[in-house]
């Protein structure tokens, strides 16, 4: 150790490091990492690890509840069944613009937000108003039981619809 | 009569009881008067002297008192509602409706707090206004006017956290959509409203960490921020004379 010159400076040299800055470097130095470790722990504290939520997962019931060319709101769940001539998909009733619940407005056959004015139409492609994204369809699948089950954290890239 | 109510009022003054509460004494002259206020733990915050001129409607219209005095309102009203008031789901609402419709005065304690919201928000408004426009934000008082930003941060939050708890619709979407803006900012924004929703989205968790903002942490913020506050307008001289009375005094 004595020939590294760093630990053995010459004495009164310019880089020599007194008790007290010595100490006072020690004593900043473990605030700031009290301080880090306080950070982690109030933002762990503050992150629930369990959630009491509704499932995502949501029972849409039996297919033949809808009727052909039709759109069913659900607004407990948020989510649309849309039935065409050929299948069922979900649609995710949340403006993608502010979170509002939009509603399904039978007698224009589109979807609308009475938050900001946003309009869709019955594939949730949006049509006017403030929503930066089209609304999200989500994965769609029967059940064993013959049920359609809708994943409402799951968003589907390509549309795919359910035949029955 | 005017004489023996003097005699009785300075009695009470050299009463013992008295002068253990207020050592210098207190009234009849100013040297007492001065010593009354800056041995006081309250009073000591504002100036023992005032130029007349500062004292008048004018020079204010008496905005931010009014809204100190709106937040001394929405404290006293709100700590009464807190005997009613279970932030749980969805026990809120109906709490809400009873203070409404079977609680004695519960209409009017409620209304109180409720108008008294709207009239801060306001005169914190106007006061800024007030301020900005007489010009009395400049130095030395740079630094109250940071303050007092901070203390429109503070009101506006302690608005926003209060509209969630009478859980109604109104709250309910007012309070989902406030929370998506949350969510724009970029990077940690998603992340941001989970942490103030406790989870992902207005639930429970929501309504409880909002009523505890609403009800201890934002008012403790602003309590230390108004004491500091008006402690700095005697810090930097009192409050702003106008342009016309400070030339009279450089001069």
């Amino acid at each position: 150790m004595a020939e590294d010159p760093k630990r053995a400076p010459a004495p009164d040299s310019p880089e020599e490091m007194s008790r007290r800055k010595f100490f006072v470097k020690v004593g900043v130095g473990s605030a700031a990492v009290a301080a880090l470790g306080t950070a982690a722990f109030a933002y762990q504290y503050l992150s629930p690890n369990v959630l009491y939520e509704p499932s995502p997962i949501v029972d849409a019931g039996k297919p033949d509840r809808y009727p052909p060319d039709s759109v069913t709101m659900d607004p407990q769940t948020a989510i649309y069944v849309v039935r065409t001539g050929e299948g069922f998909f979900a649609l995710s009733a949340i403006c993608t613009h502010l979170g509002c619940l939009t509603a399904y407005k039978p007698d224009l056959g589109i979807i609308a937000c009475p938050c900001h004015g946003s309009k869709f139409n019955k594939d949730g492609v949006k049509i006017e108003g403030p929503a930066p994204r089209p609304l999200p369809w989500l994965r769609m699948w029967l059940s064993d039981d013959g049920n359609l089950l809708v994943d409402r954290s799951n968003a589907i890239a390509i549309k795919q619809l359910v035949r029955v | 009569m005017a004489n023996s109510l003097d005699n009785f009022v300075n009695q009470v003054r050299e009463n013992r009881i008295w002068r253990s509460i207020f050592r210098s004494g207190s009234g009849d002259s100013n040297l007492r008067r001065a010593l009354f206020v800056q041995q006081n733990v309250f009073l000591h915050l504002f100036s023992i002297k005032a130029r007349k001129r500062v004292l008048e409607f004018s020079a204010t219209w008496y905005l931010g008192a009014l809204t100190f005095g709106t937040f001394l309102i929405l404290v006293i009203t709100g700590i009464l509602l807190m005997l009613y008031y279970h932030p749980s789901v969805p026990q809120a609402y109906a709490d809400m409706k009873d203070l409404q419709y079977v609680v004695s005065s519960g209409v009017f304690l409620r209304n109180l707090h409720r108008w008294s919201a709207h009239a801060m928000v306001f005169l914190v408004f106007a006061h800024m206004f007030k301020v900005f426009y007489r010009g009395a934000y400049r130095t030395p008082r740079e630094f109250n006017w940071i303050i007092g930003v901070v203390l429109l941060l503070v009101t506006l939050l302690l608005s926003y956290t209060g509209y969630l708890l009478p859980w109604d619709q109104l709250a309910y979407w007012a309070v989902t959509v406030g929370s998506n803006i949350a969510s724009a900012v970029p990077l940690v924004g998603a992340k941001m409203r989970f942490l103030m929703l406790g989870g992902t989205a207005v639930n429970a968790n929501a309504l409880l960490r909002f009523y505890v903002l609403h009800c201890v942490i934002l008012p403790v913020i602003a309590v230390i921020f108004i004491a500091v506050h008006f402690w700095r307008i005697r810090k930097d001289g009192g409050i702003y004379p106008g342009e016309s009375a400070s030339e009279v005094t450089s001069k």
